[in-house]
């Protein structure tokens, strides 16, 4: 009874530090993977600029989020930045446009090479970056509000009486089901109607899509808002799950990318898998078990040491790994999507 | 004049001229074969029709409109449909939605046209739920002709159907190529299995380095020596 007490307590804990966090990183994750995943597919290039269009589209909403808590307006339970959140799409929605009619377009009706197109989108990346550095400023920015925890790990010790607590924050929930919705409506939209169809069209055979009539003007453009909204989302959630610095943001390409590439690239639902295998493994790898271990060993065996397999400062050496082995060995990713 | 016209046709993909003045076209109902040995300009002529091809000289006719300064895409529009030799189906697409995507310029109910589809190749009602890459070769060229019926064109081009099938398959679908005919549209095709093809054809053209060689009816190109010697190995 003890030993199952002890178990019981070494879930609670694994869930705690890493089953919650690890479900709300991947979920961001995901969001930034279909985000590259859809431009890959479509427009044929891997963008390099994603990072930083989720920090602008996040500044955004940041910006007025801080101007809608100085005139007292919130939602009370949840977040400020929801309100905002509408607004930092649509301003993002017009930057990658824009971007696309002043840069990219040039370089498609040129017929470049895609490496051609990701050292572009490497510049657009840089000016991006500048911008939202020059704007809201390099430091850490805090913008969450509202209830920050939907389970208390206090609250959860004294209605479970276990000794471990189990703390999920708004911020966690909120993310997780933002995610699914967003990802459910995305797939509702790819399958059943005829843009998402003419998409999937595009991506599958360009030549004969133009042959069917679908124009290709107007696939770049839904592409360019649906991958600036998920790139908002995602900024925004990541920023409220922790806290918004454009460096961080630069450095989130990795795993995002990582994820993309794991789950096959071009393909949707690989970004989605992804995301998560990314994220666990990043949380799985430099989470230190002892405790874990304690409550799960007999006391001879108890360990000395951290039992971390690596500290939390090489987390982004993860992504760095995953993405070599898997170009190495499976190059196509879990869902067979297209090679870079 | 022809429903469908290419006069004079003169060029090439920037390099020397493939085609050196050709002319070729195709009536409503009818079945125009384009054969000739490789590098005779067979599918270069084909792409000239479709605007795929910069033109030094010559125009397209289509129902007495000179449309040569159309693009490949408004030229689908004004109904002519094209399934290409290879890379002609949306693999990652189910078949149902090989044939929307047919149909994306319709704005009216398309049902009626995928039920006529349905009906001339009868196992892509069985397999319209999955994905066009899973398929035989034989039925993804019936997934790709279907594709190009969905806009219900007034010209149709193939482009080397039957490549790379099978005899029977071959046969088979030539037999539908007859069916489609049946219904009014202008065919237009580029084979390399001339022999069958020219039993089907109603016009015969024999090209030769982008020039005509002979021109007839199929019949009478079959039954001419020289055609038989020179192109269909006797």
């Amino acid at each position: 009874m003890d030993y199952l007490i002890d178990v019981i307590n070494a879930l609670v804990l694994f869930s705690n530090f890493v089953l919650v966090p690890g479900l709300a990183y991947g979920s961001q994750l995901a969001l930034g993977a279909l985000g590259v995943t859809l431009v890959f597919g479509i427009l044929r290039f891997a963008n390099f600029a994603h990072g930083d269009t989720m920090a602008f589209g996040t500044m955004v909403t940041i910006l007025l989020t801080w101007w809608l808590q100085s005139v007292g307006v919130g939602l009370g339970f949840l977040p400020t930045a929801l309100i905002a959140l509408p607004v930092g799409i649509a301003a993002t929605a017009l930057l990658v446009v824009f971007t696309d009619k002043a840069v990219y377009r040039y370089y498609r009706a040129r017929k470049a090479v895609p490496v051609v197109f990701v050292m572009v989108s490497v510049g657009v990346m840089f000016m991006t970056n500048g911008v939202v550095r020059f704007i809201i400023g390099p430091d850490d920015r805090r913008f969450s509000d509202g209830e920050r925890f939907l389970v208390k790990a206090r609250t959860f010790k004294e209605v479970t009486g276990l000794s471990e607590g189990l703390a999920i924050r708004t911020t966690q929930g909120l993310t997780v089901v933002i995610a699914i919705a967003l990802v459910v409506a995305l797939f509702w939209f790819l399958q059943k109607t005829k843009t998402g169809k003419a998409m999937r069209a595009y991506s599958d055979n360009e030549d004969l899509a133009l042959l069917s009539g679908i124009n290709p003007d107007r696939i770049v453009l839904v592409t360019w808002v649906i991958a600036a909204a998920l790139a908002t989302i995602a900024g925004v959630l990541y920023g409220l799950d922790k806290s918004f610095k454009p460096f961080t943001y630069f450095q989130l390409l990795l795993p995002i990318f990582a994820a993309a590439i794991v789950g096959g690239i071009g393909q949707p639902v690989g970004a989605i898998v992804g995301g998560y295998v990314v994220a666990f493994s990043e949380v799985t790898i430099t989470y230190a078990y002892k405790k874990f271990l304690i409550y799960l060993l007999p006391e001879s065996l108890e360990p000395d040491g951290l039992m971390q397999l690596l500290s939390t400062d090489y987390k982004l050496a993860v992504s760095f790994l995953i993405l070599v082995a898997v170009l190495l060995v499976r190059p196509t990713g879990i869902f067979s999507g297209r090679l870079l | 004049m022809s429903f469908l016209t290419g006069e004079n046709l003169t060029g090439g993909y920037g390099g020397a001229d493939i085609l050196k003045g050709c002319t070729v076209g195709v009536e409503r109902g009818k079945i125009a074969v384009i054969v000739g040995p490789n590098g005779a300009g067979k599918s270069t002529a084909m792409k000239a029709m479709l605007g795929m091809l910069k033109m030094r000289e010559g125009r397209v006719m289509l129902d007495d409109r000179d449309i040569t300064d159309l693009s490949p895409q408004a030229r689908v529009g004004e109904g002519m449909a094209f399934v290409p030799q290879t890379s002609n189906v949306f693999v990652g697409l189910t078949v149902q939605e090989n044939l929307e995507m047919g149909a994306f310029l319709r704005e009216d109910d398309i049902s009626e046209t995928m039920d006529q589809v349905f009906e001339l190749f009868p196992i892509l009602k069985d397999k319209r739920d999955q994905a066009a890459g899973e398929l035989s070769g034989g039925q993804r060229q019936q997934v790709a002709v279907g594709r190009a019926l969905m806009t219900r064109p007034q010209v149709l081009m193939l482009d080397e159907p039957t490549a790379g099938v099978s005899p029977i398959v071959m046969d088979e679908l030539f037999d539908r190529i007859l069916e489609i005919r049946q219904t009014g549209v202008a065919i237009l095709m580029v084979e390399q299995n001339a022999r069958q093809a020219l039993a089907i054809a109603d016009k015969g053209y024999v090209l030769v380095t982008g020039e005509n060689r002979y021109t007839d009816t199929g019949e009478a190109l079959l039954a001419d020596p020289d055609v038989r010697k020179s192109f269909l190995g006797g």
